[in-house]
């Protein structure tokens, strides 16, 4: 049995251990954790919300949400109420999932796991946002959502008129692109978010490899703005599409 | 041209040429939105949003050379 001790890049997230027959991988292990913590601030923020003398906690979040509400105001307007849960859980979701990938810690504290023979080292925690069947998964409900908000909004005739009209026969050709581009969003999505992210990841490793001291500083900012573009990237694009979706065609 | 070196060339020129079109996609982006800027200061919200927004989008495409580049390098 030989040891692996060079730069260890790996484009999908590993397993570490199994639970009753499911693989549970360090991308999955990591997002467990943000959630546990998003949760307890979830109820913390519930709790001081009770109180007559509320924390700064809770004016805290209370900001973060009015700003997120005036940004989605200004595509949505009136309809912004309807929309809002989903796109705020989509923007603070990805944004900590992201953000929780710079943690120290996180890709540096490996794990000895056999692997066909061999002994591998494999991170315990890995950026959720970094595996591509998170990204894939959120795409798929942001695309699917849009049109179902669509059906829910215009009717499933009216839906169906926003790709095939009767009355205009070129819109047979241009109905079936429309779909086909509906299909290529949930990839474009997909691979925005997990290219960014899985990329500051190796940007990180590969400067820590090439210089060990100071110089992951500016990167690391540059990561957790990053990490925000994309979220916002992420809930505005959503945003857009859920907008155009629910309007009518004329 | 062993495969080792093929795979090399591959990466290198992946990112390379990938790289080429988003980087004067975010140039042209800049430039627009600083004379946007030049002929009305007041909209700099409005300006500096749709600007961070579209070159978000036009970065995209260079990532996706990116991941392209890491996937030939790595798996």
């Amino acid at each position: 049995m030989k040891e692996h001790n060079t730069l260890h890049i790996s484009i999908k997230a590993e397993k570490i251990f199994h639970v009753f027959g499911f693989d549970i991988t360090n991308s999955f292990f990591l997002s467990l954790l943000v959630f546990l913590i998003f949760t307890f601030g979830a109820l913390i923020y519930y709790y001081q919300s009770k109180l007559k003398n509320k924390g700064s906690f809770y004016y805290f979040v209370n900001f973060i949400i009015g700003s997120l509400y005036n940004l989605f105001y200004s595509v949505l307007k009136e309809k912004t109420d309807y929309f809002f849960p989903l796109l705020a859980s989509f923007f603070i979701f990805i944004l900590i999932q992201n953000w929780a990938g710079l943690l120290p810690g996180v890709g540096s504290i490996l794990l000895k796991v056999k692997e066909n023979e061999e002994i591998v080292k494999i991170p315990l925690f890995r950026a959720n946002t970094a595996d591509l069947n998170t990204t894939f998964a959120l795409a798929i409900i942001s695309v699917f959502l849009s049109q179902f908000f669509a059906i829910r909004y215009l009717g499933f005739k009216g839906y169906i008129e926003k790709f095939y009209r009767l009355k205009d026969p070129m819109s047979f050709f241009i109905g079936t692109l429309e779909i086909i581009s509906e299909f290529s969003k949930i990839i474009s999505f997909a691979f925005r978010l997990f290219g960014n992210i899985f990329a500051g990841e190796v940007l990180l490793v590969i400067i820590a490899f090439l210089i060990p001291f100071f110089l992951s500083f500016p990167f690391l900012i540059l990561e957790l703005f990053v990490g925000f573009i994309q979220a916002l990237v992420f809930s505005m694009l959503t945003t857009v599409f859920i907008s155009v979706a629910v309007t009518k065609h004329h | 041209m062993t495969p080792e070196v093929a795979k090399f060339f591959a990466t290198a020129l992946t990112i390379a040429v990938g790289s080429i079109a988003p980087a004067i996609g975010i140039g042209m982006i800049g430039s627009k939105a600083v004379e946007a800027l030049g002929r009305n200061p007041e909209a700099e919200p409005a300006i500096r949003t749709t600007m961070i927004l579209a070159i978000a989008f036009a970065e995209a495409v260079a990532i996706y050379a990116l991941v392209v580049a890491l996937i030939i390098k790595f798996v």
